[in-house]
């Protein structure tokens, strides 16, 4: 029992050692943002990495999850006669719920990763020691750009995979299940509003994108500098990332659309 | 100019003390690195060698004592003195620790482009100086893992003398070299050290090498500094302790095991 609160409290500690850790690494992150204007190429070349490489999964995510929201959303629309709204369903839980929140949880299984095991990698090698020896802050010159890329990619990422979703619902709902065209396109005019739902949905992917990046470049910088250690940061940034957008999605839902 | 003054060590550390993990690892350590020389620092492996690498480096900090480089406090730097002073500074790491997403061509011009802004030709002319000064010029298009360990650590070495350092520390230079790439760093570090007129402080277990290479060297062991002098004077020594590291042997002062309890006691207790 004394050793069973022992591990509780022990745990504990640790768990509030890395919380602060972890926002002090992101104070050190902000710190170097300022001389990243100079130096933009630097965050070009990481969009590609982490945005571009990201696309395929996310094209093709958004496109499976939008043609089963297209049935499903039929099936259930149809017993009311209201399937015309068909458009509408598709595209509102799309662009405030399942485009943020999904293409998030793809982001944190394909590029977070990378990076935590990209920037582990780099400890465990010494090659963030030895740029700190040559007189170059791996801060400014590794992390920063790497956290900004992410800060960027999430919303442009969120925002294809709604657009992609939309297109997989209207190949189902109106090309298979015979909804009319107009309806489908005109109602979701209609109904969706920039202010509240597709402002929402990006203000909540570039929340979830600084969550994101933060805990992946957070987990590499402090992983134990060994092959194993890189490995378990990995995993841990996929599920720490999981948890962290689940959560903050509720938050932010409860705030927005209450 | 003063800094230069011939006279005084580049660097100099007193009553240096350092723990890790609640275990000591420098407990009062006193040395002296001269200008223009080579400084061999020796000692078993697990004696804190590269430890004090990156003390002297500022990469810890001591729990106490002084680390001058150059007349800079080094624990005391701010964050920009220390990255201005680094510049000055080059480090070899046992690895290499090149970039591994990089060229050989660009790993050693990394540094130039991060802290110069040298036109595009005055970048490849420096860098293929400083390859050819370690004899792979004609690897500049290889990467990194395609090096073998001896290419990679004389890749870092042109890195480290890139921007004309004052100073050069070598992690275990010799450590896993065959024969011939021992011979060629070896003989590199001697000619660097003397054509750019750097003061070097290699740090090895490789009793041999180091004794044919350094103007002088400091043994530790457990902490301290258990001797120092010129290869010949160390090989005179009558110190156990020096006498036990410099001829490798097994047993004696500093103890073979690892402390532990003792041992029929552990074999009886049957627990841990
Ligand atoms: N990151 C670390 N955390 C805790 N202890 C460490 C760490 N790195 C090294 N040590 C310990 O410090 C001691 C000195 O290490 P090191 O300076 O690498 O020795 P050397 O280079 O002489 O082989 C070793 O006993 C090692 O276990
Ligand atoms: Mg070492």
């Amino acid at each position: 029992m004394i050793s069973w609160l022992r591990y509780l409290g022990r745990s504990g500690l640790s768990f509030f050692e890395r919380l602060g850790r972890g926002n002090l690494f992101l104070f050190y992150i902000l710190l170097g943002l300022p001389t990243l204007i100079l130096r933009f190429r630097l965050v070009i070349q990481q969009l590609y990495v982490v945005g571009v490489l990201s696309l395929l999964i996310i094209i093709v995510s958004g496109l499976f999850v939008g043609m089963v929201l297209g049935l499903q959303g039929y099936n259930t629309l149809v017993d009311f006669g209201a399937e015309e709204s068909l458009g509408v369903m598709v595209a509102l839980s799309l662009v405030r719920e399942l485009g943020p929140v999904v293409a998030a949880l793809l982001f944190a299984g394909r590029a977070g990763s990378a990076l935590t095991a990209e920037i582990g990698l780099m400890k465990a090698t010494e090659q963030l020691s030895g740029m700190e020896m040559m007189a170059v802050d791996p801060m400014s010159r590794v992390i920063a750009p790497r956290f900004m890329a992410g800060i960027i990619s999430m919303p442009l990422l969120a925002a294809i995979f709604s657009a992609v979703g939309v297109m997989g619902g209207y190949f189902v709902g109106v090309g298979l299940l015979g909804v009319d065209t107009g309806a489908f396109w005109s109602q979701m005019q209609d109904k969706i509003s920039w202010s509240d739902d597709i402002l929402n949905g990006v203000i909540k992917s570039i929340v979830f994108g600084v969550v994101a990046t933060w805990i992946a470049v957070f987990e590499g910088y402090d992983a134990i500098p060994t092959s194993e250690g890189v490995s378990r940061a990995t995993t841990r940034t996929v599920v720490h990332t999981s948890l962290a957008i689940l959560s903050v999605d509720f938050v932010l839902t409860a705030l927005m659309f209450e | 100019m003063s800094d230069n003054n011939k006279d005084t060590p580049l660097i100099e550390i007193r009553n240096l003390h350092f723990s890790r993990g609640g275990r000591k690892i420098f407990d009062g350590v006193d040395l002296d690195i001269l200008r223009g020389k080579i400084t061999a620092i020796m000692g078993p492996s697990g004696s804190g060698k590269t430890t004090l690498l990156r003390l002297i480096g500022g990469q810890l900090k001591p729990a106490s004592g002084t680390i001058n480089v150059d007349r800079h406090n080094v624990p005391e730097l701010s964050h920009r003195e220390l990255y201005k002073l680094r510049k000055r500074m080059g480090m070899l790491f046992q690895s290499g620790a090149l970039l591994t997403d990089l060229n050989v061509f660009e790993n050693v011009a990394f540094p130039v482009r991060e802290h110069t802004k040298f036109p595009e030709s005055m970048i490849r002319t420096l860098v293929l100086m400083k390859l050819e000064a370690v004899g792979l010029r004609g690897a500049r298009d290889l990467m990194p893992n395609e090096l073998s360990g001896g290419m990679a650590r004389r890749v870092a070495l042109a890195r480290a003398i890139a921007l004309d350092p004052m100073m050069i520390m070598y992690d275990e230079p010799f450590t896993g070299q065959d024969p011939i790439s021992m011979g060629v760093l070896v003989q590199l570090i001697r000619l660097l050290n003397d054509a750019l007129n750097m003061t070097s402080v290699v740090v090895s277990h490789d009793v041999q090498e180091t004794m044919t290479i350094a103007d002088y060297i400091y043994v530790i062991s457990e902490g301290k500094v258990i001797g120092h002098g010129s290869p010949e004077q160390l090989n005179k020594s009558d110190s156990s302790w020096v006498k036990q590291f410099i001829h490798g042997m097994p047993d004696g002062p500093v103890p073979f095991h690892y402390p532990a309890k003792d041992y029929l006691e552990d074999l009886i207790s049957g627990t841990g």
